[in-house]
């Protein structure tokens, strides 16, 4: 069997990588291949590694607020690449209000604080393309 | 257009995707390399090798910045460890090569070995093929973080760079078999830390008492602060022209797809074994006889090729 391949990324100019690295953790103990890219990941980053990386999952995660800009900025990236089939999610500090905006957007979840690990790694194996 | 033919136009995505393809041996990917091979082999293969946190990553991307002052189209293959228990990885040698992401004329990829040794993943010597067809014209092959015995690179790179730290032992180290064996140039990183010169002198020595006719060099750099990494590529340049001038560059590329053939043989009669329900169940069965000591293993493998003859 093919181990799902995900994308972990921080967009922006927060520096603070706990929770992405928590999440990749998670997801390598959850069996999956876990690329991960750092700190402060522009937008054509983040997009160019999926693509070159062939993931089947982009997980981003922020918390410097500037989500409703970066997270949709993603998303129109990747439809200009003809990559919007690849599952894209979110996590962080995201308000509630905030995440019908982001769903209409292209972020298919987001994921805000407290969410059990296993909640996360079922969504992604649930949604990434067959 | 299938996937091959836009490969050669340069598609980035279907450069990926046959890599996956080869990575998850997916049905039909061999006719995909049979169609490619011939046209490959122009790329110039350079294995970057070395301990866990010597450095590799860091010192793969200021070479690569070098050679893409000179417009070279570059791929990248890097791998990282396969957790044995949950097949999991974390591959994060992009982490040190964030400028080269979005340069157009660079592929990266990682890759987790996948349970095989060696220092590479089964995939690699494939993913050098589907890179080289996607016209890259240097492929940077770097390992696992190695300990004394992963020599596989050397089998699949044209030049192997050994990348190695003060501090890590003293000049007994040095002389052992293995790893040390196998750089055509050897690069000590880290070069500003205390013994950086003694492990040079050391290494030196080592590679004094060889009687072969490629003497390696040995050059003190360091690659977060980029100091003489450009002498450093100046002496690859150096292996890649005794290659050339000699005959050695055939030769050694001949072994290498030898090497690369005779692992073909040895996953597809793997494969007749996992793969057919009968041949496994005869595998099962024999395993717990020769666990019970009521069969041996010679007896059984001898079994199990002459039910492969069938």
């Amino acid at each position: 069997m093919r181990p799902i391949r995900v994308l972990v990324a921080k967009p922006g100019l927060d520096g603070h990588d706990r929770g992405a690295k928590v999440i990749a953790r998670a997801l390598r103990d959850a069996g999956m291949e876990v690329i991960y890219t750092g700190l402060r990941q522009t937008v054509d980053q983040i997009v160019n590694a999926a693509i070159e990386e062939d993931v089947d999952c982009i997980a981003v995660s922020i918390l410097s607020g500037a989500h409703n800009t970066l997270l949709p900025k993603i998303s129109e990236k990747l439809k200009e690449e003809n990559a919007e089939d690849i599952l894209f999610i979110g996590g962080g500090v995201i308000p509630d209000d905030d995440i019908p905006f982001l769903k209409e957007n292209g972020v298919s979840a987001i994921f805000t604080p407290g969410t059990p690990t296993t909640v996360t790694i079922d969504y992604i194996k649930t949604n990434v393309r067959k | 257009m299938d996937l091959v033919e836009r490969l050669f136009a340069g598609d980035k995505r279907a450069c990926a995707r046959l890599i996956s393809h080869v990575e998850n041996n997916v049905n039909g990917v061999n006719e995909d390399l049979k169609k490619i091979y011939k046209e490959t082999g122009k790329a110039y293969v350079i294995g970057i090798t070395g301990p866990p946190g010597s450095g590799k990553s860091t010192l793969t991307d200021k070479l690569v910045k070098l050679l893409r002052k000179e417009d070279k189209k570059i791929g990248i293959i890097a791998v990282d460890p396969t957790s044995p228990f949950t097949g999991g990885a974390i591959l994060g040698d992009r982490v040190r090569m964030g400028d080269l992401n979005t340069d157009s004329g660079v592929f990266i990829r990682s890759m987790g070995a996948r349970g095989h040794l060696g220092g590479l993943s089964d995939a690699t010597s494939a993913a050098v093929t589907v890179l080289d067809a996607y016209g890259c014209e240097y492929i940077f092959l770097e390992t696992v973080g190695v300990g004394q015995s992963e020599v596989e690179v050397m089998k699949s790179a044209d030049t192997t760079l050994m990348v190695m730290v003060p501090g890590l032992g003293d000049d007994i180290q040095a002389i052992k078999a293995g790893v040390m064996e196998i750089g055509n140039v050897f690069a000590v990183n880290k070069s500003d830390r205390d013994g950086a010169k003694r492990t040079k002198r050391e290494i030196d020595m080592m590679l004094d008492f060889s009687k072969k006719d490629w003497r390696p060099s040995v050059t003190l750099v360091s690659a977060i602060k980029d100091e003489n990494v450009d002498v450093l590529l100046e002496k690859i340049f150096e292996h890649r022209d005794y290659l050339l001038e000699s005959n050695l560059y055939h030769l050694e590329r001949k072994a290498n797809v030898k090497n690369e053939i005779l692992s073909l043989v040895r996953k597809e009669i793997m494969e007749r074994v996992i793969n057919n329900d009968e041949k496994h169940q005869l595998l099962e069965d024999l395993s717990h006889k020769v666990a019970l000591r009521i069969e041996n293993p010679y007896t059984a493998s001898e079994i199990i090729i002459n039910e492969l003859k069938k």
